[in-house]
């Protein structure tokens, strides 16, 4: 190996075909991919919620893949069916993610449809859940006198309130609850006919 | 796309491959024989040690072992001998230096980030009240100065400095490099301040928005200037192993970058595959490679003794650009990628224990009989540990891309424990060791404490002991956990605190032993300490300093 071209050149060619096989490859099979049935585009409020979720780093504890049954309960804990591909044909970046710190959001809309639990859940995770690790995120609200027009009032459970204030959720808090909320994919991921017997129960709340 | 063919495609392309690669061996094609070896050596220079680390009596005793080792003792060296090297160290010395400076701000930044973020993950009250100190960014902020700050800043340093002593050369065009640098480091600086405040691209290892990835495109070409004008410029008739490595990784990295960072044309599950298909390759093209390349030359440069095998480095670096590029699927077992593409990153996962093999026992052989350098050389230990860890990291990882092994871990705590064996017990193991080589190299001056180079090592090897056991050990009954449906999911998250505490502690160590390397290395530059009467600059020990 005396050649530097050859080398490089070498280097490059392993470089292409792996590029080939895992973005090239993909592009042409699975980037224009024909939404899911049953799944419609994000709403402005909700787009803007799902940018939250990208500025809060969410991704690094929750995944976004409910998987099939022989490999995980997923199922039965409530996150959903397995997901396909359809399922993100409007996902851009995409946030499957790769920890479980807490469980998968891929349905959390479905099993979770209250705004006053994922507001308060945000605002102290320990309120709802204890023992959570999840962090809290208290500067997406603020702690007022008394509520002006307008605004949403987020009820805590005893003893998570600032003393003689009241917490009102900023739109900020509003557009990831909203964003969280239209995380829902209860429809079947086939057409109807070739449709699985064990369709999924994704209405159940399970944690 | 049928998943048969594309397996079996992909299975006999790696065996036809391999098979070359034999067959080329056997009939001496790519074979320059172990005079390749060799020419990381001055005439006559075998078995004579170059450890500018180690202080004079721990120096002579290294000598003494490597004499002993070989049967005979080393010749005087001659400073005709050795004035092409100063030459080539002199001319790096101001890009070296520059590099490794912001690679010691990095490595405090970034460690200083990684503990924040292992605290608030069993303290999740604690400095819940700013946005930027929250888990989810304090994490990034600590990747993102690892992956862009300290590992590609120690590791161009480190080729920067290797490079030129390899083509027989002084450095040519070294402003472009530091004009790069300076680049790179605002972009890095531009980069860290938008994820703080919210902006990111949301990808794992590319959260930073691509109008700032400009920056750093920039500047990483102006880096890879000075390293072609200087290839252009090379003396030496054979290109040693090193260069293979740093060679390859500095064409394979721009690509990589680009590719992931274009706007707009990836989404959905393909940008899924493309997301690790960079997060893997950056790891195995750019950081693996610098840091094995730096194995390869400090390794034996320390002993005097060449690479036992020419060959089997061979296998090694065409193995790892072969199969490394392809395994990025590995991450998506399970999910909702096509199937062929999560099979043939496993296969390919599988085929990187052929490499990985062949390094180790390269490296293994290589040292025999010199196991007893290992207490002399601060540059070897830290270099012996890394390269172990290389091998460790590797079977691992290869092992965790199989399905059932991966149905467990793979969402859980054990792959932070893993990507931490990778690039910490492996990469920044062997950065920290070529570091305390080349400084006295470029500045003209020694280590002033050597027994901060021990406590140094022990922190951070005792650190991070107890950050991959606690976290692996958690990690594994975490996934356990989760893949029980009679136990709630709360019962994954609420047995994985002790571990998590105890990563901490680990952590702490190894942040404690990291400030002890950058204030040795600000005393170095600040002529604190001891006079120490060996001068650090090459041949400046057998006459006058160059």
């Amino acid at each position: 190996m005396k050649d530097e071209i050859k080398l490089i050149a070498g280097g490059m060619v392993m470089l292409a075909l792996a590029t080939s096989a895992l973005v090239v490859l993909p592009y042409l099979q699975v980037r224009q991919v024909e939404p899911t049935p049953g799944l419609r585009p994000y709403t402005a409020a909700e787009l803007r919620g799902r940018a939250t979720y990208i500025a809060h780093g969410c991704v690094y504890c929750h995944s976004q893949q409910p998987r099939a049954a022989n490999f995980a309960p997923d199922l039965q804990r409530g996150w959903g069916r397995a997901s396909v591909a359809g399922d993100y044909a409007h996902d851009t970046p995409h946030l499957l993610g790769t920890m479980r710190t807490g469980p998968d959001l891929f349905n959390i809309g479905a099993r979770q449809p209250s705004d006053q639990w994922h507001l308060g859940h945000l605002y102290q995770p320990r309120a709802y859940v204890p023992g959570s690790l999840m962090p809290a995120y208290p500067f997406m609200f603020d702690a007022k006198d008394k509520a002006d027009a307008g605004d949403v009032v987020v009820s805590l459970p005893p003893g998570y309130k600032p003393l003689g204030k009241i917490v009102v959720a900023t739109p900020e808090a509003l557009d990831l609850v909203a964003y969280l909320k239209a995380l829902d994919r209860s429809f079947a991921a086939l057409p109807a006919k070739a449709a699985p017997a064990s369709a999924p129960a994704a209405s159940t709340v399970a944690r | 796309m049928n998943t048969v063919a594309i397996l079996l495609s992909a299975f006999v392309l790696s065996v036809v491959a391999l098979l070359a690669f034999i067959w080329s061996q056997r009939r001496g094609l790519l074979d320059d024989g172990p005079e390749g070896a060799r020419v990381i050596f001055a005439p006559g220079e075998e078995g004579r040690i170059e450890e500018p680390a180690a202080a004079p009596q721990e120096a002579a005793a290294l000598q003494r072992s490597v004499d002993a080792a070989r049967g005979a003792v080393a010749t005087a060296a001659t400073q005709a001998d050795l004035q092409q090297r100063a030459q080539a160290d002199a001319s790096s010395a101001p890009v070296v230096f520059f590099f490794l400076c912001c690679a010691f701000v990095w490595l405090v930044v970034a460690s200083a980030a990684g503990l924040t973020a292992s605290l608030k993950l069993h303290l999740p009250d604690w400095l819940s009240q700013q946005a930027w100190l929250s888990f989810g960014r304090i994490r990034t902020i600590h990747l993102n100065a690892v992956a862009y700050g300290w590992a590609p800043m120690a590791g161009l340093g480190i080729a920067m400095f290797v490079l030129p002593r390899l083509f027989g050369t002084p450095l040519v065009g070294g402003r472009f490099a530091l004009l790069g640098g300076a680049l790179w480091n605002a972009g890095l600086v531009a980069g860290l301040g938008a994820i703080a405040v919210g902006l990111s691209d949301g990808l794992e290892w590319l959260e930073i928005p691509w109008q700032i990835d400009v920056l750093l495109v920039a500047g990483g070409a102006l880096v890879g200037v000075p390293l072609v004008l200087t290839l252009l410029q090379r003396k030496v008739r054979h290109l040693y192993v090193s260069v293979w490595y740093m060679g390859c990784a500095l064409f394979w990295f721009p690509v990589l970058f680009l590719v992931a960072n274009v706007p707009g044309l990836h989404g959905g599950v393909q940008q899924a595959a493309m997301n690790w298909w960079f997060g893997h390759n950056v790891l195995g093209l750019f950081y693996t490679p610098l840091a094995l390349a730096s194995i390869y030359y400090f390794l034996p440069k320390v002993i005097g003794r060449p690479v036992q095998s020419y060959n089997l480095s061979l296998l090694g670096f065409w193995g790892l650009a072969f199969f490394y590029g392809q395994v990025g699927g590995h991450h998506l077992i399970g999910g909702p990628v096509p199937g062929w593409l999560v099979t043939l990153s496993i296969v390919q996962s599988m085929m990187m224990i052929l490499p990985v093999v062949a390094f180790t026992v390269n490296q293994y052989q290589t040292l025999q009989g010199h196991l007893g350098a290992l207490r002399w050389s601060p540059t070897l230990r830290f270099i012996g540990v890394g390269g172990l860890m290389y091998t460790a990291s590797s079977i691992q990882g290869s092992l965790e891309a199989l399905r059932s092994v991966n149905a467990v871990t793979h969402f859980t705590h054990y792959t932070v424990a893993h990507a931490h064996l990778g690039l910490y017990g492996f990469v920044t193991f062997v950065f920290f060791g070529a570091i305390y080589f080349i400084v006295p190299r470029i500045t003209g001056r020694e280590w002033p404490y050597p027994r901060w180079i021990a406590a140094h090592f022990w922190l951070a090897t005792l650190g991070f002991s107890i950050y991959f056991v606690g976290l692996s050990i958690g990690g594994c009954l975490q996934g356990l956990a989760m893949l029980d449906a009679a136990q709630p999911f709360m019962v994954s998250m609420s047995l994985t605190v002790p571990y998590l505490q105890s990563r901490s502690v680990g952590g702490a160590l190894m942040v404690a032993s990291h400030l002890l390397f950058a204030a040795h290395f600000v005393a170095l530059i600040l002529g604190r300490g001891p006079e120490r009467t060996r001068a650090a600059r090459i041949g400046a020990a057998v006459g006058a300093r160059p």
